[in-house]
């Protein structure tokens, strides 16, 4: 399969002005390039900037440096040089992203959170409701509660919800921030499931997991993040650290 | 892989250019440039006093600026030069094209009229003249936004401010305008109410492919109803960007302020 997302020569850092203007480099230089059908786990300690890598390639944080090309509607488009409403754009129909939380909408109910992501890319109400329900049944969220709004849901319920929001739209490019970090062996599977039919449909995969199973069960290949800020004179072909799952796990 | 050249576009809804006001020795706002495509919702947040209402009232022709232009893509006209048109053309677009949500809903309601006939008035400025047909479109934004047909014969000082504030909302939705204005639209009302009025105006304006730009000093609005974001200090844009963008990872000193500044509820 061919190429879906290409991040090249990606680096980050925060500088806080309202801490003395404190910088805090998180990575430089990066380059990741992942293919349909494949699925890229980020790996690294705690704070070495998965997630911040994770949300660059959603442009929901911006990069110093660097390019991130993607595929949307037939054409390859550097996401950090798009006008905002091209990403908004890009955003509904190409790059699907779960966050590790539901960001709550208050009042429209789960059925309708669910759907919404279909409805604003034009799908029709219904087709868009069935394909909600379906994607709830499977995750187990109880029937009854699809009418009521996910704020008062537990934690794992959210979490839930978020995945079925964040798989309504068959986005050619899904990245997925620790989307099983609450839940349950059972839940954990069908999640594993969605992600690998997803795969089958050749989408392109990001995902930072912290679950063993999980990792070993959908991921391809382990792109190490945090050690770029140390290897800086490092050869190009050393930025890339891959290795098949397991491999380098423990 | 190879990015795609950059396409030409068509033209913007509305186009500010280098637009300033002041008040005598008062800044208001200086030099501001922006586009809205049509369907685009841009947020303007800033503090009191930081110009954005100055600006907002200059583009939406209720202000004239001192310096700077304001293109409107007119439906069947094409773009035009807004502050070159006469008063009586200007306010024709404005009726036809556009909205205004005020913040005070006194300010952009008729209190004397029922609420049928303040969501009636606009249809029948522009040229709507069967009762039946205006009454019922009435009673339909009345049942959109949430206001039981009961009370389409009452006055709105009769209404509560959430309700108020949401028939000012039909007012200026009825006729389908192509953009709409808003200025604090949930300022002065109640959480509860407030998250209501979110949803509602997040649907329809979603729903009917409405371009608005919305002034606010409330970061929460900004990031339920806005795709793009200005950030405004002393009169001036000082970070503009993708709404989410430039809320989780602002990059100006105050825009960092104003974002770690929020209570966590």
């Amino acid at each position: 399969m061919s190429i879906r997302l290409h991040a090249e020569g990606l680096s980050k850092t925060f500088t806080l002005h309202t801490q003395g203007g404190t910088r805090l480099p998180v990575f430089r230089d990066i380059d990741l390039a992942v293919r349909g059908g494949e699925c890229v786990c980020l790996h690294g300690p705690s704070g070495a900037g998965k997630s911040t890598l994770l949300r660059s390639l959603y442009a929901n944080y911006k990069p110093d440096a660097g390019r991130i090309l993607v595929e949307h509607g037939g054409k390859i488009i550097d996401l950090l040089a798009a006008e905002p409403w091209e990403v908004v754009e890009i955003r509904k129909r190409s790059i699907g992203y779960v966050s590790q939380f539901l960001r709550v909408i208050p009042r429209i109910s789960t059925l309708d959170v669910v759907a919404e992501p279909a409805i604003f890319t034009g799908a029709a109400r219904e087709a868009a409701a069935n394909a909600a329900a379906n994607l709830l049944t499977r995750l187990r969220i109880p029937e009854r509660l699809w009418s009521l709004a996910p704020a008062t849901f537990s934690g794992g319920e959210q979490q839930r919800v978020n995945i079925a929001r964040g798989l309504m739209v068959h986005y050619p490019i899904l990245l997925l921030d620790e989307p099983t970090a609450s839940l349950d062996a059972a839940n954990r599977r069908m999640v594993i499931e969605l992600i690998q039919e997803a795969k089958s449909r050749g989408t392109a995969v990001v995902g930072i997991f912290h679950d063993e199973e999980v990792r070993n069960a959908v991921g391809d290949r382990l792109f190490e993040v945090g050690k770029s800020i140390d290897v800086r004179s490092a050869p190009h072909a050393e930025k890339e650290k891959s290795a098949h799952v397991g491999a380098s796990v423990e | 892989m190879i990015p795609a050249p950059k396409r030409a576009l068509p033209p913007p809804l509305l186009s500010v250019n280098g637009v300033s006001r002041s008040y005598g020795k008062q800044l208001g706002c200086q030099d501001i440039s922006f586009s809205v495509r049509p369907g685009e919702v841009l947020g303007i947040v800033g503090e009191s006093g930081s110009g954005k209402s100055t600006l907002l009232a200059c583009i939406s022709g209720r202000l004239q600026p001192d310096t700077g232009s304001l293109v409107y893509d007119m439906k069947d006209r094409g773009p035009v030069d807004i502050l070159a048109l006469s008063e009586p053309e200007r306010r024709r677009l404005a009726r036809s094209e556009w909205g205004i949500v005020h913040q005070n809903p006194r300010d952009g309601l008729r209190m004397d009229f029922t609420a049928g006939g303040n969501v009636g008035e606009r249809p029948m400025a522009i040229g709507a003249r069967h009762y039946g047909n205006i009454r019922s479109e009435a009673q339909n934004w009345l049942e959109k936004v949430e206001i039981d047909l009961s009370r389409t014969d009452d006055k709105p000082k009769t209404f509560s401010g959430g309700m108020q504030q949401r028939l000012q909302i039909a007012r200026n939705l009825v006729t389908r305008p192509r953009l709409v204005f808003m200025d604090e639209p949930t300022g002065g009302l109640d959480v509860s109410v407030q998250a209501r009025l979110l949803d509602l105006l997040r649907g329809l304006v979603r729903e009917l492919g409405i371009a608005a730009i919305i002034v606010t000093h409330d970061l929460a609005v900004v990031r339920l109803l806005a795709d793009r974001l200005m950030v405004m200090q002393r009169g001036r844009v000082i970070e503009e960007g993708l709404t989410d963008q430039v809320l989780d990872d602002p990059h100006h000193p105050y825009t960092q302020l104003l974002v770690s500044s929020v209570l966590q509820a």
